[in-house]
Parts: C-alpha cells; sequence; structure tokens
C-alpha cells in the first residue's frame, strides 16, 4: 500500500523506524499546546489604536470601514451605501441572530432574504465573525448562519463586524475558535471552511498591474459596530496616502 | 506530464533572450516585484527573525514527517474526508481520475495548482473525456493558448496586453469581434463572465494547498483572485492536491509561515484570501462540498530526505528566488523547461526528473546569492546547486568542453605561482585591449560566452589577489603608525 511505502521511503530516509512512543507522546504535546512563535509587535496596542490600526489596514488594501453606534443603525447604513454606490437595494444576508434579529423596518425599501448566495445577487450582507488588526483581515467561519457563498458570488460583500470582535494577531482569533469549541483539544474545532479575507477580490495577472474585483468581490465594505467603550479616533483617511498601489497602478504579482 | 525541455536550456535561453515581446514583459516584472517585497519586509521588523522561525518550523516537521503526516490524514478522515496516498504521479493520476468518474464528473475546475502542473492532471482528464477548467486569470489564458505556466505564483507573466486582447477575440467568437478593450479591467471582466458559468456546473473542483495543518487536518489556499474558493466551495465534490512536505503541525506554525508567504510573494502583508477547508459539509451549512478528497503526492520527495537536497523541502512556493534571479530574469520560466522556474526550480527539477536531464539548470546561476538572500525559509539555493554540479561532474554528465576547461582551470589552481602569474597577464593584457571601453561585446576564443553578456574590462590595478594583498600591507603600515 502506497501509505506504508510513502512512510518507510521517509523513515529510511530519516535513518530510523517508527518513532518511539515517548517522542510521539512529545509530539502530539506540540500539537495539544500548538506553542505560539513569534507575534509582531505593530498589533500589540491598546485597544482603541488596535481598532484604528484594523480600519487603517483595510482601506489600504482598498477595503472601505464606516462606524456605527449600534445594529439598529445597520438598516440606515446600509441603504445609504448602497444609494451612493448607485446599488440596487436589494440583498442577501447571512441568517445571523445579529442580523435578522435588527429592526428592518426603518428601512422597508431594502429586500432582504437571508439565505446561502446565488448567481444572480448583488449584493451581500455577512456576519464577520472577527476582525484582525495586524493585518486588516476578516475571519468568516462557515457555518448555518455564515454561508461561504456571501462571500464570494456578489460584487459587493457588506460585512457586519462588532468592534469587541477586533483582535489584534491571527493566534487570538485560533484561541478564540478553539475555546468555543467542545473538543478543541482534538483539533476538531474547526468549521469546514474558514475564509481569512484582506480587502476586496484582485488580480495582477495581466501585465503585473492590480485590477480589483477578480472572481470575488469588487468592493469589500465593513459597517464596524462600536459596542465596546473605546475613544474615538480620528478617521484613519491617512491610510490612503499609505497606500503605495493603486488599482490600475503597476503592482506586483497576484495570484 | 508536462513536455520536458530541460535538456535544451541553452537553445531555450538564447531564443529568450531575442523574444522582444518576453524581455519587455520581463523588464516590467523585476521593477515591480522587487520593490514591493523590499518594501513589506521593510514594514515588518521582525521579518529577520520570522525567517529563522520559519525554517525551524520546516526542519522540525521534516525530521518528524512520518508521524505528522499520520496525525494529519487521521484529522482528514475524522472530518469527513478521505486522504488517497500517492507514492508516484501516475498513482495521482489515477485517484484524481477514478474519484471524478465515481461523481460522474463532465467538467472540473482548478485552481492554480503547481503540483497539477507537475502531474500532467489536466491531459490525464482529457485523454479520459472529462474537461478541465482553469480559472485562475493567468492559468485561464494559458490553458487556452496551450502554454505552460512561465511563472509559479504569475504564470502568465511573460504576456503582454496585447496578447490578452488577441486571444481573447480568437477564443471568445460569441462576443463583438470589433469591441475596444479600453482597460486591463474590460480583459479580466471578460474572462470573469465567461468563468462564472464554469464555477456554477462544474461537478468536481480541484485545488492544490499551500499548507496543510496536521492539527486540524485543513488544507489551506492562498489567492488573490478568489477563483480558488469558487472552486472548492460551489461543486459538490472538493479534490485537494498536495505534496507530502506541505504539512506542519499547528494552526500557529501555518500563520508564521504565512505571514512570510505573501510578503515574499508579491510584497503584500497578507493575500486577500487566506482559506482553511476542512472537511465535508456540516450539518445544517449551507453551501459547501458534500464530499473532500486529499490526494496526497509523494513523487519523489520522500527519496530526498536525509540527503543534501532535504533543505528544499522547506520550499514555500513564493518565488522570491525566482523575481531575484539575474538568469531568470533575462530567460523568463519556460526557458527551463519544466514545472519549476528560478533557482528553486534549478535545484528541485533534477531531483524529479533526473540530473541527466536538467543538468543544465543547476549551471544556469551566476551564483550571486540573492536566491538565497530573500528566501523566506533560508534556503541554502546556490549550495545545492553546486551539489547537483558535483554530481553531474562525478557522473561524467557535464559536455567533454566543460571537463576539460575544468581539468585545465584545476592544473594551474594547483600551482599557485603559476595561477598568479597567469591571471596577472590575462588580467594586464584585458586591461590594456579594453582600455577606454569599459566593456568587451565579443572577445577571440570566448565568443560562445560573448554572444549573450558583455564582459566588463577589468579595472586597472592587477588582480583581486594583489589589490587584497597591496590592501593588506597598508593597513598594516597603517596600524604601526
Amino acid at each position: 500500500m502506497s501509505k506504508d511505502a510513502i512512510l518507510g521511503a521517509i523513515r529510511r530516509g530519516l535513518k530510523r523506524g517508527p518513532l518511539p512512543a515517548d517522542q510521539q507522546a512529545m509530539l502530539a504535546g506540540r500539537i495539544a499546546t500548538h506553542p505560539r512563535h513569534l507575534i509582531p509587535a505593530r498589533s500589540r496596542l491598546p485597544r482603541a489604536e488596535q481598532i484604528a490600526l484594523f480600519i487603517r489596514n483595510v482601506e489600504k488594501e482598498f477595503g472601505t470601514v464606516e462606524r456605527v453606534p449600534d445594529h439598529a443603525a445597520i438598516p440606515a447604513a446600509v441603504a445609504d451605501y448602497l444609494a451612493a454606490q448607485n446599488l440596487p437595494s436589494r440583498l442577501v444576508m447571512a441568517p445571523h441572530p445579529d442580523l435578522t434579529d435588527i429592526d428592518w423596518s426603518t428601512r422597508p425599501m431594502l429586500e432582504r432574504e437571508a439565505r446561502r448566495a446565488e448567481a444572480a445577487d448583488a449584493v451581500s450582507l455577512q456576519h464577520a465573525w472577527a476582525g484582525i488588526a495586524e493585518t486588516g483581515t476578516l475571519v468568516l467561519p462557515s457555518d448555518a448562519q455564515r454561508p461561504t457563498t456571501l462571500n464570494l458570488l456578489p460584487d459587493t460583500e457588506i460585512a457586519v463586524l462588532r468592534a469587541s470582535d477586533v483582535v489584534g494577531a491571527y493566534e487570538e482569533a485560533w484561541d478564540r475558535l478553539r475555546a468555543g469549541a467542545p473538543d478543541a483539544l482534538t483539533g476538531g474545532f474547526m468549521p469546514r471552511n474558514i475564509m481569512l479575507v484582506t480587502g476586496p477580490s484582485r488580480s495582477a495577472d495581466i501585465e503585473q498591474t492590480l485590477e480589483l474585483g477578480a472572481h470575488g468581490p469588487r468592493r469589500l465594505h465593513i459597517l464596524l459596530v462600536e459596542d465596546e467603550p473605546a475613544p474615538r479616533m480620528e478617521s484613519p483617511s491617512e491610510a490612503r496616502a499609505e497606500a503605495t498601489t493603486q488599482p490600475g497602478a503597476p503592482a506586483a504579482p497576484g495570484d | 506530464m508536462v513536455h520536458i525541455t530541460s535538456p535544451a536550456f541553452k537553445a531555450n535561453a538564447a531564443r529568450a533572450l531575442a523574444d522582444a515581446g518576453l524581455q519587455k514583459a520581463l523588464d516590467r516584472s523585476k521593477g515591480t516585484s522587487h520593490g514591493k517585497r523590499a518594501a513589506a519586509v521593510a514594514a515588518l521588523p521582525e521579518f529577520e527573525r520570522l525567517r529563522d522561525i520559519g525554517r525551524d518550523i520546516k526542519n522540525h516537521t521534516l525530521a518528524n514527517l512520518d508521524f505528522y503526516l499520520e496525525a494529519y490524514a487521521a484529522q482528514v478522515e475524522r472530518a469527513g474526508g478521505t486522504v488517497h496516498w500517492c507514492s508516484t504521479a501516475d498513482e495521482a493520476r489515477a485517484a484524481v481520475l477514478k474519484i471524478c468518474r465515481d461523481k460522474g464528473a463532465r467538467t472540473v475546475t482548478k485552481g492554480k495548482s503547481m503540483i497539477s502542473e507537475e502531474l500532467g492532471i489536466n491531459e490525464h482528464l482529457e485523454a479520459h473525456g472529462i474537461e478541465p477548467v482553469e480559472t485562475d486569470l493567468g492559468e485561464y489564458i494559458l490553458q487556452i493558448r496551450k502554454e505552460p505556466p512561465s511563472h509559479i505564483i504569475g504564470p502568465a507573466f511573460h504576456l503582454n496586453r496585447e496578447d490578452w486582447e488577441s486571444t481573447f477575440r480568437e477564443i471568445h467568437t460569441e462576443l463583438p469581434k470589433d469591441r475596444v478593450f479600453h482597460e486591463r479591467s474590460d480583459i479580466m471582466a471578460e474572462a470573469r463572465t465567461k468563468l462564472r458559468s464554469r464555477f456554477l456546473a462544474a461537478d468536481v473542483g480541484i485545488t492544490g494547498a499551500n499548507f496543510l495543518i496536521a492539527e486540524t487536518g485543513s488544507s489551506v489556499i492562498v489567492t488573490n483572485e478568489g477563483n480558488g474558493d469558487l472552486t472548492q466551495t460551489l461543486p459538490k465534490t472538493h479534490i485537494v492536491l498536495a505534496s507530502i512536505e506541505k504539512v506542519v503541525p499547528t494552526l500557529e506554525d501555518a500563520t508564521s509561515l504565512l505571514r512570510l508567504l505573501a510578503r515574499s510573494a508579491t510584497g503584500q502583508d497578507f493575500s486577500v484570501y487566506t482559506t482553511f477547508s476542512t472537511g465535508i459539509r456540516r450539518e445544517g451549512d449551507l453551501d459547501g462540498p458534500e464530499d473532500y478528497h486529499v490526494v496526497l503526492i509523494d513523487n519523489g520527495r520522500s527519496n530526498m530526505i536525509g540527503t543534501d537536497f532535504q533543505e528544499m523541502l522547506r520550499c514555500i512556493r513564493c518565488a522570491a528566488c525566482m523575481n531575484h534571479c539575474p538568469v531568470y530574469g533575462v530567460t523568463g520560466g519556460h526557458a527551463y523547461g519544466w514545472v519549476y522556474p528560478g533557482p528553486m526550480g534549478s535545484v528541485l527539477t533534477p531531483t524529479l526528473i533526473g540530473i541527466d536531464k536538467a543538468g543544465n539548470l543547476p549551471n544556469a546561476s551566476t551564483f550571486c546569492g540573492k536566491c538565497e538572500s530573500v528566501c523566506p525559509v533560508k534556503i541554502p539555493l546556490p549550495k545545492l546547486m553546486r551539489h547537483w554540479r558535483e554530481r553531474e561532474f562525478e557522473r561524467h554528465l557535464s559536455p567533454q568542453s566543460v571537463r576539460s576547461g575544468l581539468a585545465f582551470w584545476a592544473w594551474f589552481a594547483k600551482r599557485p605561482g603559476l595561477y598568479r602569474m597567469a591571471t596577472k597577464l590575462g588580467i594586464g593584457a584585458l586591461s590594456l585591449l579594453g582600455r577606454g571601453k569599459g566593456k568587451f561585446t565579443s572577445l577571440p576564443l570566448a565568443s560562445g560566452w560573448t554572444a549573450g553578456r558583455d564582459l566588463p574590462v577589468p579595472e586597472p590595478g592587477g588582480t583581486f589577489m594583489a589589490r587584497y594583498k597591496a590592501q593588506k600591507a597598508a593597513d598594516q603600515r597603517a596600524a604601526r603608525r
């Protein structure tokens, strides 16, 4: 059997047989304790600055962020955003209680359906499970309340993220994920799919020139719900100036 | 398998040098990729320490690879997936075909995967009546043009805009012939529309994997377009193609390597989509595949373990080495004649297709060392290329002219007095001959060398050794004063 052939060849190369039990236990222990390596200092910041870093990084990667005081403000924020972008006021949204429990009657013209996305959907409203300040990244684990297709098929994705769910580094998100699952010790905490999303879809395959909206959303708009007391930061518009590459300008290779 | 033209590297390279379109594309790449990587690295003060960490994670994993592969496979199965262990390319192709046939698949969408190129999955599926559709923008146009990738990150970097436009006009015949592509984004939008229907109709999606995680049984892909995600989300069956050295122990280990990958590859802090897939659709999930298969491929990797070339198995396929290589920079990727170009290919290709066929590749290096200096996992690429040169020489595979030349040089090198005298005379003569010229564009007896390059005229002042000695003596005099 090829499994035995492969493992046998590896062991011959390593000049040993199968690992003895104590060494196997040590490696299993390394997996169970999953030690962290170096975490860059850039995200080790006081809370308010960490959130400002998140916003700055999203904008650097051509996403947009709007801060809203609470979930009740979301219908108006969504409707205004769609109007400003000249988009139809119709969206497919995640069947997540954070979104479905909102009183949408304030914006009766906004058509909503809570389901997975289909090919014809132009706009999605997604629930973001966490944000990572280090690189302005959304964490979107799949489950019954957070379909993956919402991140992929529509041309415009709007994501609702609680400020209290913004963490500094990826490792903090992994630990929250493990903490929320019953069998974290055996690695069974992973949902089928976790997308880490940093800005809208893009490609630089044509002449190494960055263009937005390759196969996934062309626009990524984040509604950041200020659910924790944090001093308001000044608008991080300087991030725009920091961005070295604009769409249409020469860029590094995409994928 | 991809047709191998590595034995013809010299002829390939000569053709590449004369290809104006390719040279235009290569000049464009160099300018952007160096600067972007340098800026991303400069913005992360911990980058150098992360390189050491990346190297150590990979070394630890390789030293215990049997353990981590078994742990990984157990977790995949726990999550409802199936692992197909394949020693050879034949076994892997057969495994992929069988899964597709069992599902009655007619079309298969694909994310960009170098191991798929290595195995020749597309040709194999086509030969058995199943249509593979490449969905990465670059791979899509190459599939239409029936060209292999020229770069492991940007497969179509060798094409210019006019190539894209003419190919699309030729193939998308249902669209008006006289349509205008005002911007590059118009080209991309056309591909997006064409591919969207393919995504929705596919029966099986095939992706590669940047990492496999033993802790969780997850496969990780990294893309900017989102095509890999559509490929692995929409069809009912997802097949992951991954070679055995992709496994790492934990999420934390993968995370540290991810901090290195995008910065080294594209100069991004993080790619747009970094996605972890673990098994099959869960109860209540509204989307995602119902079947999840991992085709785990050895195809020559295990033979590298315990040899000089084990270090090459650390490679995370970022392409920094080829982006910074002066040889790749003028020949492009196709000249290397197989799937993996540039310095990483010059080390890997001989191990996978044989030094008898790929002997030219480890010789296609100036040993400037730039590749090693930018490698995110510190693979000593020049050292490994030197190992290949030694083996080639030992096995008498190098051409007679090279062997005679080396023997001639060695005779002098073993007689330092004579060597110094000869080099002194040679340098002096060249310096005199080329006075005021700056460089030689042709030289008697060395036309083969100067046909493709210029030789700088040696500066007056003698050989390196002579100048070194003079400088040392001057330093000593200064110290005594």
